[in-house]
């Protein structure tokens, strides 16, 4: 089970909070004309890395905040976890 | 009484309390601190069991958790445990065993005819063997293989006993009390360290006990007893015995299990029978010692071949002897350890000794005691079938190749050793890149990967000074770096007679002429030719000879088999051990009961149980409940004999005619506030919402991005920056997290705050054309008239002092309003409308007269909106603003999404009026058609209309807007039923939507 650092409640078990997906998608601004590949990508396309992955989890049963989190796939290591408005 | 093989004083047991036990239906007793093993070899009771595939003869190899053969079945307290290791199995009053894998006794087992049949049964018989022809393998080949082999029998029962889960952190978690593990838990605690310390044995000390040793002027055993005693009184420090780290898990979470009653014959009331740690460390130490391996020659399978360590153990805690004639066969110093314990005991060993000069403190010890001694002498084979009677012994060259004449010699026990193989398991599962050590011949740990330690013998370290000084070490400085105190201990004096080393030699050849079986693993009856066969056919991979040949499978998952398996493996290819690697080492170590496993989390409480407040009146007044998720809601009030399609039709007939209520807290509620709230719910919703006025509520439908219906409900508007949603049952967690997601990654300059209130208040609907008679009852004080209060709208007001909400909205199709009050008001506003609601005949309705009422008033719900459909499929495309953006909006053009022939919501009668339509029935044009049958839409829900006293169904059908009045066949396979439909409007009740307005 993953230790995660909430930037908002500090360490925490894996089962308090629920995943994501990739941090680094950024949805397209509203009433933006996009071509379908665009949307497609953003929907479904997704790379599955191994190695350094940004992602998204929710403290869901602790102060409900999105965060992100640093995790490698392969090893499980977190280098680093950010609140949600925060950069790399 | 007397036990022949109990020596009179030695030992750790109380000789003081007897303890009757049963085994095989014969009554024995043993001592209080005896395991069922050492019992039953005080009483002379070698033969335990059948092996696996031969049902060879089974005996006691081991002593402890690498017993590979002394697996019984235990009944403790009307309760049955397969699997016990009898080894590990601590004795009590009453204890009842049985040996497994024996038909039908242990004696006499039929089963053994294949002990005479293996010639036929090599390495991958069962993949080779019963592949054809097919059709028997059911019928024929499982069912024998099933009586023949598997080890116990799982209860069927209920397990009425209690097991625990336990959550907890430490600076250090040192999993194994010999020792290392003393030594750096006492280390660590001076220091300041918060110390857990397991061991998965009753006694704490490991080898202590056991070696002539001693640390600080005081025998092993007498230190590890003070420093156990110490520790168990410092608070920074948990002491746990009969306790297994058995796995380890990413981010230093180790997993224990805690045997907290197995030893007693009952549970204690308020007790749990074990107890699951998780544990979360700062640094973990790994301190599991290490296991003797085998020494590999004919029949070494026999009752009486067991490890030197095991017969060491058995005479020095338990004060039995495993022989009274036996004969040390071993490679290395460790045996002679052994024979010095016997001949100290009155016993007279012989000792075979594979080298041909070696030389150390221990062997002049025995030399001295007058121990016989045979160098460069092996054991070609044990003799003897149920039990070791002789052995066939013969010098062997230099080279180790060749075998000097067969002589015959007398024993009645053979105690091998084979040097020792260092537990890594924990190790291993950490991640850590485990290394072969060439001068032990053994794999130790390497670079750690998580905050892990390993010393002493699991490391490969196998005097007690070295470990002794690393683990004072290894425990100060790993707490210092955690508390950044710097109290040291300073390691004790040691004084230990020294070893020379040990013999690589592990493998006696086989006579000309002889076909000894040699086993490598005993659990599974793997022999030395049955791995040769595999590499032979062309298994180079560890793994897949694991897989192909059995070894180092099972319940002792290869814990003295798997080092001689590479080995062999290793000289078959010509290669060195570590090219060859070892499998992968997975927890759990040791077996764990599903029952720690589950802990507290059985029947109703593997989830929580969510309750309205008014629960307790629904209970009251004869309720048949229904799980909606995880809570529990009525599903229809049964009246005398009443069936469910009965009380239903009554209730929901009783909304269209006069008023009935329900309890709709469960749906979820979410107080939506901030000055940009309405723009939130502008992007959330399909539809409009920045002119919604203060006081109306608006139905909505909201989407995922990929253009699928998520959710819908209502919500109001409280006042000018207050919004009230409210959500499905069933959806209500994830709309939370949906709108969080978007306000705190998306869209974080939305200045809104979402919070459930699901919780806070108990909602009630109030359906039927009498529901605003009964309003106005309720609220005399404000106008609910049609003009006062309309369709959609909402109004504040009091309910016989109580604060309450009221919104005009209908799920029902009728007239209908929904009342919230605060939760603890619920009952309350409950039996008011109960007692008010009397003169207009009001019934409370359940969830199955809601789905009637709705799906023949054709209002879509979850069996529609079931994550595959989109907006234009439910008939809601009217919802789709066309002026603005939203969540999922540009999905909604997908090809796929806009074809012409695009799925549809549609109502299904059955041509005969009769047939009620199973739920998920499938829509075809021609019953008679080729299998597959072409699908041309599902039945998502059915009801029987109450308004026309025939069967209804909703239906999501291809092309469905242009199939109305088409006639089609509703097929069941699974109700094995084939109807007849007509497709109609899937509003089937009021289409026009009148009396919701009325």
């Amino acid at each position: 089970m993953l230790h995660i650092k909430c930037p908002h409640c500090g360490m925490r078990s894996q089962n308090e909070f629920s995943y994501g997906g990739d941090a680094t998608v950024k949805r397209p601004e509203l009433n933006k004309e996009i071509s379908d590949q665009e949307w497609d990508n953003f929907v479904y396309n997704r790379k599955s890395l191994r190695g350094k992955h940004l992602e998204l989890w929710q403290h869901l049963s602790g102060c409900r905040q999105w965060i992100k989190v640093e995790r490698d796939t392969a090893t499980h290591e977190i280098f680093k976890t950010l609140k949600a408005n925060e950069d790399i | 009484m007397t036990q022949d093989f109990r020596l009179d004083t030695v030992g750790l047991i109380n000789r003081d309390k007897k303890l009757s036990f049963i085994f095989n239906g014969n009554n024995y007793f043993g001592y209080e601190g005896d395991t069922l093993a050492s019992a039953l070899l005080a009483n002379g009771v070698h033969l335990i069991g059948r092996s696996f595939k031969y049902h060879r003869p089974r005996g006691f190899f081991g002593a402890g958790v690498d017993e590979p053969y002394a697996v019984v079945q235990l009944y403790r307290n009307n309760e049955t445990e397969p699997n016990v290791k009898a080894t590990e199995q601590e004795l009590f009053e009453g204890l009842e065993a049985k040996s497994v894998n024996c038909w039908p006794s242990v004696n006499f087992d039929i089963g053994a005819i294949n002990n005479f049949l293996k010639v036929f049964l090599p390495a991958g018989f069962y993949y080779k063997t019963f592949m054809w022809p097919k059709s028997f393998w059911y019928k024929v080949y499982e069912p024998f293989i099933r009586k023949a082999a598997g080890l116990g029998v799982a209860s069927t029962k209920h397990d009425k006993e209690r097991y625990e889960h336990k959550y907890e952190y430490c600076d250090l978690l040192i999993a194994g009390s010999g020792p290392a593990g003393l030594a750096s838990a006492y280390a660590a605690a001076k220091n300041g360290a918060r110390v857990i310390l397991a061991e998965d044995k009753p006694r704490y000390g490991g080898t202590l006990l056991t070696s002539e040793v001693n640390i600080g002027n005081q025998t092993g055993k007498e230190w590890s007893e003070n420093i156990i005693t110490e520790l168990k009184e410092m608070p920074n420090v948990t002491v746990r015995n009969r306790s297994q780290v058995f796995g380890y898990y990413d981010h230093n979470m180790l997993v224990m299990l805690e045997k907290i009653s197995d030893h007693l014959p009952k549970t204690k009331k308020y007790h749990p029978k074990q107890r699951l740690w998780y544990i979360r460390a700062k640094e973990v130490l790994i301190s599991s010692g290490s296991i003797e391996r085998p020494l590999v020659f004919g029949n070494n399978d026999t009752p009486g071949v067991m490890l030197s360590s095991a017969a060491k153990e058995y005479l020095k805690v338990y004060g039995v002897l495993v022989g009274k004639k036996p004969l040390i066969f071993t490679n290395n110093d460790s045996g002679y350890e052994t024979a010095i314990e016997f001949k100290k005991n009155g016993v007279e060993p012989i000792i075979l000794d594979t080298r041909k000069e070696p030389n150390s403190e221990t062997i002049e010890e025995a030399k001295n005691l007058g121990i016989q001694i045979k160098l460069s002498y092996v054991v070609v084979a044990a003799k003897g079938y149920k039990k070791v009677d002789s052995a066939e012994i013969a010098k062997i060259s230099d080279n180790k190749n060749n075998l000097g004449a067969l002589e015959n010699i007398n024993c009645d026990c053979i105690c091998v050793s084979g040097f020792w193989t260092p537990t890594i398991h924990l190790a291993s599962q950490s991640g850590n890149k485990t290394k072969f050590d060439k001068n032990i011949d053994a794999f130790v740990p390497g670079v750690s990967k998580q905050n892990e330690t390993t010393l002493g013998a699991a490391n490969g370290k196998f005097t007690l000074e070295e470990t002794l000084k690393d683990s004072f070490d290894a425990g100060y400085e790993l707490s210092k770096k955690i508390t950044k105190n710097e109290n040291k201990i300073l390691c004790p004096k040691v004084v230990e007679k020294k070893k020379t080393t040990h013999d690589k030699f592990w493998c006696v050849p086989l006579p000309k002429g002889k076909t000894y079986k040699r086993f490598l693993d005993f659990q599974n009856d793997v022999a030395v030719s049955d791995v040769e066969i595999a590499v032979k056919e062309g298994y180079r991979s560890i793994e897949h000879v694991k897989r192909y040949t059995t070894l180092g499978m099972a319940t002792d998952q290869g814990k003295t088999s798997n080092l001689n398996g590479l080995q062999l493996v290793s000289n078959i290819e010509n290669k060195i051990v570590p090219e060859v690697g070892h499998t992968t080492f997975r927890p759990p170590y040791t077996p764990v009961t599903i029952g720690a496993i589950v802990g507290r989390e059985v029947g109703k409480h593997s989830r929580p149980t969510r309750k309205s407040p008014i629960h307790y009146w629904h209970e009251k007044n004869n309720a048949v409940f229904v799980d909606a998720g995880v809570w529990l809601r009525p599903r229809y009030y049964k009246r005398g004999n009443e069936t469910l399609f009965e009380g239903s039709k009554r209730e929901a007939k009783n909304v269209r005619t006069n008023v009935g209520v329900c309890d709709v807290t469960t749906l979820g509620k979410i107080d939506i506030k901030g000055p940009d709230a309405a723009e939130l719910l502008n992007r959330v919703y399909t539809n409009a919402w920045l002119k919604l006025p203060v006081g109306k509520a608006r139905y909505g439908v909201m989407l995922r991005e990929d253009g699928i219906v998520m959710d819908d409900g209502t919500t109001t508007r409280i006042s000018e920056n207050h919004y009230h949603m409210t959500t499905t049952t069933a959806q209500a967690a994830n709309v939370l997290s949906h709108l969080e997601y978007y306000l705190q990654v998306v869209w974080p300059e939305l200045n809104v705050n979402v919070v459930s209130t699901t919780e806070q208040w108990a909602g009630v609907a109030i359906a039927g054309p009498k529901s605003r008679d009964l309003l106005k009852k309720l609220f005399p004080k404000i106008d609910v008239s049609n003009e006062g209060l309309p369709f959609m709208g909402y109004l504040e007001g009091e309910l016989f002092g109580v604060h309450a909400r009221i919104f005009r909205i209908s799920f029902s199709g009728e007239l209908a309003y929904e009342v919230n009050v605060e939760s603890d008001n619920g009952s309350f506003m409950w039996e008011k409308i109960m007692e008010l609601g009397k003169n207009f005949e009001i019934q409370p309705y359940g969830t199955e007269a809601l789905s009637t009422l709705r799906i023949e008033m054709g209002h879509v719900a979850g069996s529609e909106l079931d994550g595959r459909t989109i907006p234009y499929d439910n008939s809601l495309e009217g919802m789709i603003s066309k002026k603005k953006d939203f969540i999922g909006k540009r999905s909604l053009n997908r090809k796929a999404f806009v074809a012409k022939d695009r799925q549809k919501v549609v109502g299904v009668i059955p041509l005969d009026k009769k047939t009620s339509i199973p739920e998920g029935s499938h829509l075809v044009k021609d019953k008679n058609a080729q299998l597959p049958n072409p699908k041309l839409g599902y039945i998502s829900a059915s009801c029987w209309s109450v308004e026309f006293d025939n069967p209804f169904s909703l239906a999501i059908l291809k092309d469905g807007k242009n199939m109305i009045g088409q006639k089609l066949f509703a097929m069941s396979p699974l109700k094995n039923k084939t109807i007849a439909v007509e497709i109609v409007s899937s509003h089937y009740v009021d289409p026009k939507g009148e009396r919701v307005r009325s």
